[in-house]
C-alpha cells in the first residue's frame, strides 16, 4: 500500500487541454509520480484506483444532468478539490450556451436531438460543490499547476498572484500595446497568470485568464469604444472563454445588447440560426 | 482445461483509458456469433458549429482551437486557411514554412504522447507510462523529451504548447528573425536522433496479425507528405478537392454516440497516420523512409497494431520538415497578410496528427459567420473503429473477457481516438443473448 497522497484527475465538458498540462510537465512528471500517487488520471492510465482520494483536479464545466451527480460523488470522495481551467472555473467557451437557445444550438449540430442529453446552461464547478483552490486559464499555465501540486504537498495554499496581466507586462518589459499601438487589449481586466503571452507576441490580451480581483471592466471597454471598437466586437471580446465569470458577464452583456439595438436600427435581419438563413440562400 | 466461450456475452467496457475523452464499448454476442459493436461516446456534446454563427471571421482560430487540447494547431490551421480561402488570400513563402514548423511541433508531441504515455504500455501489458518508466525509464525518459521538443517548437512560435496565442488568419502576429528561428536547430537535432531511437524502439514491439481492407483518405500536397491542405485523395481513386469534400462525405447521427458518424459515399473510411503513411509514403524525407523500410513497413500499412510504428516515422519526417524549413526561412516583411471580409464560402482541410480536419465557413460581407461546418478525424474513423472491433471480437470470441477488454481497449488506442474532437473512453459492455 502506498503512503503517498492520491490523486486524482477528473473531466468533465473540456477540450482535455488543462489535464494535458500536467502531461506537459515533462521534465517533473515523473518525479510528481513519485511524489503523489495518481490514483485516478484515465488519460495516463488504464487502472483507476477506489478513492477516497486526497486532491482531485477537476477539469471542464457541469452540462449534463449525468455530471451534475458526479460532481457530486467526486466532492464527497475527495478530502481536496481544486478546479483547473476556465471551464471549471467559469463555465468556459461552453458557457455561450447560457446567452442563447440551447435547443437551437442542438438542432444546429444534431439531427435528432432527442438523442442528446444536455443541461441549459454550462456552469463552474463551484456552483455545484465547495471548491477549495480555483486555478485559472484557458489553458491553465504548467508553472501555477506545479506550484498548486507543491502547495498542497507542503499543506500551504499556492501562492498564485490576483493582479492583473497589466503587471506581468510590466515585469517583462513589454511596450504596453494599447498605448504604444492603439491595439485594444484586456489584460487591464484580465487575471494573471500566463505571462503577458499576448502582449509579448504584439497582440492584445484575449482574456483567457478571466476577470481579475474587482475588474474595471466597464471603463477599459469604453476606452476600447473611444479607440473605435464597436459594441458588437467588445461583446464578442468579452464572450469567449471567461464569457459567464461575473467581471465579464454583465460588460459582455450590456455591449451585446446594445449591439442588437444598432442591429435591428440599421435595419439588418437578426440571425435566428436556422439553415434557410445562410448566407449563400440569400445570395 | 479450454476455456469455452459461453452461447452469448455481453462485455462493455465504461470508461476508455488511455485515449483524449470519454467513451465506452458496448459489444453483444449471439450464440458465438457478434450481434453488435458499438463504440459509445458520451462525452458531452459541445456546440462549437453553433458557437461560431455570428462571430467574426477572425475568431474561428483561436475558439475552434478549444475544440481539442492535444491538436490546437490543426484546427487553427484549418480555420484559417478556411477562412482565407472564404477571402481568397493564399498565405505562402516565409508565412507558411512558419506555420508547418509550428505544425511539425504538434505532430511530434502529439505522436509522441500517444507512443510513449498512452500507445507503448499495452504492449508491455502495463497500464501507464509511470508503470512503463519502472521497467524501462530511460525510454520513457526519451519519450518526455522528445514530446517536449515538439513542445518549445509551438511554444517559440505560438507563445504556448495548447492553444497557442501568435496564430492569426493571414499568417501571425509577431514573427521571429531567421536569428532566432536558428536557436531551435541543437534541440530538434537532439529530437531527430531520440526519433530515430523512437522507430527503432517501436519496431521490436510485437504485432498481433491482422489486416484490414481499409479505405484510406488523406490530404494530398503536390509534391510533399501531405500536411497543409490541397487534395482530398483516396486508395479507391477519390481525387477532389476541399470544396467537393461535403459532396461526398456526409455526417450522420447515431443513438449510441455524441459524435457524429461520417461515411464516404456511403462506406466506411479511415484517416490519420495509416491512411497518411500508405497513401503517401514515397513523399517522406529520405531519413524517415529510410528509417521506415528498416523497421520493416511496406508501401503501405493495414495492420492498425503497427500504428505506432507509422506515428514514430511520421514524427522522425516531423523533425526533418522542421528542419529544413528552418533553414529556408527568410523574415517576411509583414507578420501576417491583410485578410479582407467578403460574402463567401472557405474550406480548408489539413491533417490533423489523427488524420484528416475539415473545416467550412460561409462568411457574410462584413465578416461575420453565417454558418460554419466542422468535421473532425475521430467523427471520421468511428464507424471504422467498430468495424475493426466486430472483427477482432469475432477472431477472438474464446478468450475470457478480461483479456478480450484489454484487446479491444488496445484495438481502440490503435486508432488515437480523440473524443474530445469528436463531440464537439473504455467502458467495455458485453451482452450474450
Amino acid at each position: 500500500m502506498s503512503t503517498r497522497p492520491k490523486l486524482a484527475v477528473w473531466k468533465f465538458a473540456s477540450c482535455d487541454g488543462c489535464q494535458l498540462t500536467l502531461l506537459d510537465c515533462e521534465d517533473e512528471l515523473l518525479d510528481v509520480s513519485g511524489a503523489l500517487d495518481i490514483a485516478y488520471f484515465l488519460e495516463a492510465s488504464s487502472a483507476p484506483v477506489a478513492g477516497p482520494y486526497d486532491l482531485s483536479l477537476v477539469e471542464g464545466s457541469i452540462t449534463t444532468p449525468s455530471d451534475r451527480d458526479r460532481i457530486r460523488r467526486i466532492r464527497e470522495a475527495s478530502a481536496r478539490l481544486v478546479t483547473i481551467g476556465a471551464c471549471a472555473t467559469a463555465g468556459g467557451i461552453q458557457a455561450l450556451r447560457n446567452f442563447a437557445d440551447v435547443e437551437g444550438f442542438l438542432s444546429i449540430v444534431y439531427a435528432q436531438p432527442s438523442f442528446i442529453s444536455t443541461l441549459a446552461e454550462s456552469t463552474p464547478i463551484a456552483a455545484h460543490v465547495p471548491v477549495d483552490f480555483e486555478l485559472r486559464g484557458c489553458p491553465i499555465d504548467k508553472r501555477q499547476l506545479l506550484e498548486v501540486l507543491s502547495a498542497f504537498l507542503a499543506r500551504r495554499r499556492p501562492a498564485v498572484p490576483a493582479h492583473s496581466v497589466c503587471v506581468e507586462c510590466k515585469e517583462r518589459g513589454n511596450v504596453c500595446v494599447m498605448v504604444a499601438h492603439g491595439t485594444p487589449c484586456l489584460g487591464p481586466a484580465t487575471h494573471a497568470g500566463c505571462g503577458a503571452l499576448c502582449p509579448t507576441y504584439h497582440r492584445g490580451c484575449y482574456g483567457c485568464f478571466g476577470p481579475m480581483e474587482s475588474p474595471r471592466s466597464r471603463a477599459l471597454a469604453e476606452r476600447f469604444e473611444q479607440m473605435g471598437v464597436t459594441d458588437r466586437d467588445i461583446s464578442r471580446v468579452l464572450r469567449t472563454f471567461n464569457a459567464w465569470a461575473p467581471g465579464f458577464r454583465e460588460e459582455g452583456t450590456r455591449r451585446a445588447e446594445a449591439a442588437t439595438v444598432a442591429v435591428t436600427f440599421r435595419g439588418n435581419r437578426a440571425r435566428s440560426g436556422h439553415e434557410s438563413d445562410r448566407a449563400e440562400d440569400r445570395r | 482445461m479450454t476455456h469455452r466461450a459461453p452461447a452469448g456475452r455481453t462485455l462493455k467496457v465504461d470508461s476508455l483509458a488511455r485515449v483524449e475523452g470519454e467513451g465506452a464499448l458496448y459489444i453483444e454476442t449471439v450464440d458465438g456469433r457478434v450481434a453488435d459493436v458499438q463504440l459509445r461516446i458520451y462525452e458531452p456534446p459541445r456546440f462549437f458549429e453553433a458557437f461560431l454563427r455570428g462571430r467574426s471571421y477572425l475568431e474561428p482560430p483561436d475558439i475552434t482551437a478549444r475544440i481539442c487540447g492535444i491538436c490546437p494547431v490543426a484546427y487553427q490551421m484549418s480555420a484559417c486557411r478556411a477562412i482565407e480561402d472564404a477571402c481568397g488570400v493564399v498565405v505562402d513563402g516565409p508565412l507558411e514554412l512558419l506555420r508547418r514548423i509550428l505544425y511539425a511541433g504538434e505532430w511530434i508531441e502529439s505522436h509522441t504522447l500517444h507512443i510513449y504515455l498512452l500507445h507503448a504500455p499495452d504492449f508491455f501489458g502495463l497500464d501507464s507510462a509511470v508503470a512503463l518508466a519502472g521497467r524501462d525509464r530511460p525510454s520513457v525518459e526519451r519519450g518526455l523529451r522528445l514530446k517536449k521538443a515538439g513542445n518549445q517548437l509551438i511554444e517559440f512560435i505560438g507563445g504556448r504548447a495548447i492553444h497557442p496565442v501568435n496564430v492569426r488568419v493571414g499568417g501571425f502576429h509577431r514573427v521571429p528573425t531567421s536569428r532566432e528561428l536558428q536557436r531551435l536547430r541543437p534541440g530538434l537535432e537532439r529530437a531527430r536522433d531520440d526519433a530515430l531511437a523512437t522507430v527503432e524502439w517501436v519496431a521490436g514491439f510485437e504485432f498481433p496479425d491482422a489486416g484490414h481492407d481499409y479505405t484510406f483518405v488523406s490530404v494530398r500536397e503536390p509534391d510533399r507528405y501531405p500536411v497543409l491542405g490541397g487534395r482530398v485523395v483516396s486508395n479507391r481513386g477519390l481525387d477532389i478537392s476541399d470544396a467537393e469534400f461535403l459532396d461526398r462525405v456526409t455526417e450522420e447521427q447515431v443513438e449510441h454516440s455524441n459524435a457524429l458518424h461520417a461515411t464516404l459515399d456511403g462506406d466506411h473510411y479511415l484517416c490519420g497516420a495509416l491512411a497518411r503513411y500508405s497513401l503517401n509514403h514515397d513523399r517522406l524525407r529520405p531519413v524517415a523512409l529510410d528509417a521506415a523500410r528498416r523497421a520493416g513497413l511496406g508501401a503501405t500499412c493495414t495492420n492498425p497494431f503497427r500504428s505506432i510504428v507509422v506515428r514514430a516515422v511520421e514524427v522522425l519526417h516531423a523533425c526533418e520538415e522542421a528542419l529544413a524549413a528552418i533553414d529556408a526561412y527568410e523574415e517576411p516583411d509583414t507578420p501576417a497578410l491583410r485578410v479582407e471580409p467578403r460574402a463567401g464560402v472557405g474550406h480548408g482541410c489539413t491533417e490533423a496528427p489523427r488524420g484528416l480536419l475539415y473545416h467550412r465557413y460561409v462568411l457574410e460581407e462584413d465578416g461575420t459567420i453565417a454558418d460554419a461546418v466542422i468535421v473532425p478525424p475521430t467523427s471520421q474513423n468511428q464507424p471504422t473503429i467498430e468495424h475493426d472491433l466486430w472483427h477482432l471480437v469475432e477472431d477472438n470470441l474464446a478468450l475470457d473477457d478480461e483479456a478480450l477488454t484489454r484487446r479491444c481497449e488496445m484495438a481502440i488506442r490503435n486508432h488515437d481516438p480523440c473524443i474530445s474532437c469528436a463531440t464537439h473512453f473504455l467502458e467495455l459492455e458485453r451482452v450474450d443473448r
